[in-house]
C-alpha cells in the first residue's frame, strides 16, 4: 500500500473543523508539500500523521512500514526548550532510539547514522555543543539531522525553514530535496514558503478555509489557487475547486 | 540526642543506619525522577503527586489495624492516583490539565485531612504526614526493604532505557512519530514519583519531598550541559544533601525534611549565583573581543 492513505478525514482542533473530507495518497519516495493559511490544518494534520492525535472523522491509513520503520518528525521550533541540558550530539543520536533503545550506550550503527546524517547538514563541527547554544537555523539542523536518523521512509518537517535567513532556506531545501532523491525518502514538507518547495516537490496539499485542492505541483500551478496565494489575496472564497483525485 | 550518644548506643546506631539508607535512597530515587519531571515542564505533576501521596498514606493510616500505618493500602491508592494524574495533566478542552491537576491535588489533601479527623487521627499524624516525622525512630526494616526495591526499580529502569527516557524528555513528539511508546514512560514516570513520595514521606514529610523531586535537577542544570551528567549530578547533590540536612537536624533537634530542603535550596542558591556570574563575565569578555575587532565568533 501506500505509505499513507486518507480517506475523507475531518481535521479539527479547539473543536473547530479545519478541514473536511479530506482525501489523499502519499507513494513511497513522493514529496508531498502542504501549503496554506494559519489555522488551515496543515500542523493537525502532520499531528494526526504521527498519531498524537485522531482525526475527527474519516480514515487516515498508516501503512505497516511506517509502524516499523517510524517516522521523522521535524517540529516546529516552539516545541523545543532552549535551556534543555543536551549536546547536538545527544539530540541527533536520540533520532536513533527507535532500533536502538536498550541500555546506556548507542551500538556502532547508530553513531554512524548520526555522524552520516551530521556530515550531510554540515553540522559536524557543533557535535558536542549545547543545542541551547545554537542560532536559529543550526538548531533546525539539528532537528532535521535527528528527523533522518529516525526513519529513511519518511520525514515529516513542520516550516522546517522558520528562523532562517532566504540563503539558508534555500540551502536547507536542497539538502531535502537530496535526502529524498538519493535515499529514495519521502517528504511531507509544511511550509509558507510556496515557492522554494514547489522547485522540490512533486505533489502539493493545499488547505484553504475548508477547501483543499490535492495533485501534481504543476496541476498546481495550473490552478488559479497558486496565483491567489501568491499575491496573498486569499481573502476570496475559491467554492468552484473542486478536490482532484 | 547528640552525635557522640547515638555512636555509642546500638539501638540508636541501628535506627541512625535504617534512617540513612531509607534517605539517601529515596533522595536518588527522587532527584533523578526530578530530572524527567523538571525538564518535560511537569514540576506541577510532581506536587500534585506530593499531595495525592498524602491522601494515600491517611488512607493506609487510617484503615491500618490499630493505628499502625498499611504501606499494602497506600501503594495501590498511589498508583491509581498517579495514573489518574498524569492522565489529567494531558487534558486539552475546557478544563485544562493545570486545573484539573490542582482541583484533584487540593482535594486529595482535603480528604486526607477529614480521614484522619473521622478515624480520631491526632494532629501529629497529619503533622507528620506533611512535614516528615519529628522522630526516625518510626523508620522501620520494612520501610528499608521497599526503599531499596524501590530504588534498584527506579535505577534499572534509567539503566536499561536511558536513551528512550532522553528522547521522550526531550520531545516526546518526536520520539511519538519515531515509534517509541511515550504513553508508557509517562505512566512509568507518574507511578514511580507516586511511589518514592509514598516511601519517603515518613521521613520528609509530603510537602517536602515536592522540594527534593525539583531542587538537585535544578541545581544539576546549572552545572552542566549534557543530559546524562545532569542525571547522576542530580542524585550525587541529593544525596548529600541529604546526609548534611539529617546529620545537622540530628544534632540540632530538627525536623529532618525541613533541613534537608533548606540544605538544598542553599546549594541551589549558591550554584546559580556563580553559573550567573559566570555567563555574566563571558558576555563581558564577548564584548571586549567584539569591540576589539575581533569578530570571529560571529555566528552563520
Amino acid at each position: 500500500m501506500n505509505l499513507i492513505e486518507a480517506r475523507s478525514v475531518v481535521l479539527a482542533y479547539d473543536g473547530r473543523t479545519a478541514v473536511s473530507n479530506l482525501t489523499f495518497d502519499l507513494e513511497e519516495g513522493d514529496y508531498l508539500c502542504v501549503v496554506g493559511e494559519n489555522g488551515s490544518g496543515k500542523s493537525t494534520l502532520l499531528r494526526a500523521i504521527t498519531g498524537d492525535i485522531t482525526p475527527a472523522g474519516g480514515k487516515l491509513l498508516i501503512s505497516p512500514v511506517l509502524k516499523k520503520h517510524g517516522i521523522g518528525y521535524l517540529p516546529q521550533q516552539t516545541a523545543i526548550q532552549r535551556d534543555f541540558p543536551a549536546t547536538v550530539e545527544e539530540v541527533v543520536l536520540s533520532g536513533c532510539v527507535k532500533g536502538d533503545s536498550f541500555g546506556l550506550s548507542w551500538k556502532r550503527e547508530s553513531k554512524k547514522r548520526a555522524a552520516e546524517a551530521m556530515e550531510l547538514l554540515k553540522i559536524s563541527s557543533l557535535s558536542k555543543t549545547c543545542i541551547g547554544e545554537l542560532s536559529g537555523g543550526q538548531r533546525q539542523k539539528v532537528l532535521l539531522a535527528r528527523a533522518m536518523c529516525a526513519s529513511d521512509r519518511l520525514l515529516l518537517l513542520d516550516e522546517p525553514t522558520t528562523g532562517l535567513d532566504p540563503a539558508s532556506a534555500h540551502e536547507l531545501y536542497e539538502t531535502i530535496g537530496k535526502i529524498n532523491e538519493e535515499k529514495h525518502c519521502a517528504i511531507v514538507s509544511v511550509t509558507h514558503d510556496i515557492q522554494c518547495a514547489l522547485e522540490e516537490a512533486r505533489h502539493v496539499l493545499s488547505l484553504c478555509r475548508g477547501h483543499y485542492y490535492f495533485g501534481t505541483v504543476e496541476g498546481y500551478r495550473a490552478h488559479e489557487l497558486h496565483d491567489a496565494e501568491l499575491d496573498h489575496s486569499m481573502h476570496h472564497h475559491h467554492r468552484e475547486e473542486e478536490p482532484v483525485q | 540526642m547528640t552525635l557522640s550518644e547515638i555512636f555509642s548506643s546500638s539501638f540508636l546506631l541501628d535506627v541512625i543506619i535504617k534512617a540513612l539508607v531509607v534517605g539517601i535512597l529515596v533522595s536518588v530515587c527522587s532527584s533523578v525522577l526530578g530530572v524527567c519531571l523538571v525538564l518535560k515542564r511537569h514540576s506541577m505533576i510532581g506536587d500534585g503527586l506530593s499531595h495525592v501521596g498524602y491522601f494515600a498514606v491517611a488512607v493506609g493510616a487510617c484503615a491500618g489495624v490499630g493505628g499502625t500505618f498499611s504501606m499494602e493500602i497506600a501503594i495501590p491508592i498511589v498508583i491509581a492516583a498517579a495514573v489518574l494524574i498524569f492522565r489529567l495533566a494531558k487534558r486539552e478542552g475546557k478544563l485544562n490539565g493545570d486545573s484539573a491537576c490542582a482541583i484533584v491535588s487540593t482535594g486529595a489533601v482535603a480528604i486526607g485531612t477529614l480521614l484522619y479527623n473521622l478515624t480520631g487521627g491526632r494532629s501529629g499524624d497529619i503533622c507528620s504526614s506533611l512535614f516528615g516525622s519529628s522522630s526516625i525512630v518510626t523508620i522501620s526494616t520494612k520501610d528499608v526493604i521497599l526503599s531499596i526495591a524501590l530504588s534498584a526499580v527506579v535505577i534499572l529502569w534509567f539503566a536499561l532505557s536511558y536513551k528512550t527516557i532522553f528522547a521522550v524528555t526531550f520531545d516526546d513528539n518526536f520520539s511519538r512519530a519515531a515509534g517509541v511508546k511515550t504513553e508508557v514512560f509517562g505512566l512509568l514516570l507518574a507511578v514511580l514519583t507516586g511511589l518514592t513520595i509514598v516511601v519517603g514521606m515518613k521521613m520528609m514529610g509530603s510537602i517536602m519531598i515536592s522540594a527534593i523531586l525539583i531542587f538537585p535537577p535544578l541545581t544539576a542544570m546549572r552545572l552542566t550541559k549534557s543530559f546524562k551528567v545532569t542525571v547522576i549530578l542530580s542524585a550525587v547533590i541529593s544525596a548529600v544533601c541529604f546526609i548534611i540536612g539529617f546529620f545537622l537536624a540530628t544534632a540540632l533537634s530538627l525536623q529532618t525534611g525541613a533541613a534537608v530542603v533548606t540544605v538544598e535550596l542553599i546549594f541551589f542558591a549558591i550554584t546559580a549565583t556563580i553559573a550567573y556570574a559566570v555567563s555574566k563575565s563571558r558576555i563581558r569578555s564577548r564584548g571586549k573581543s567584539a569591540a576589539n575587532g575581533n569578530i570571529a565568533e560571529q555566528e552563520i
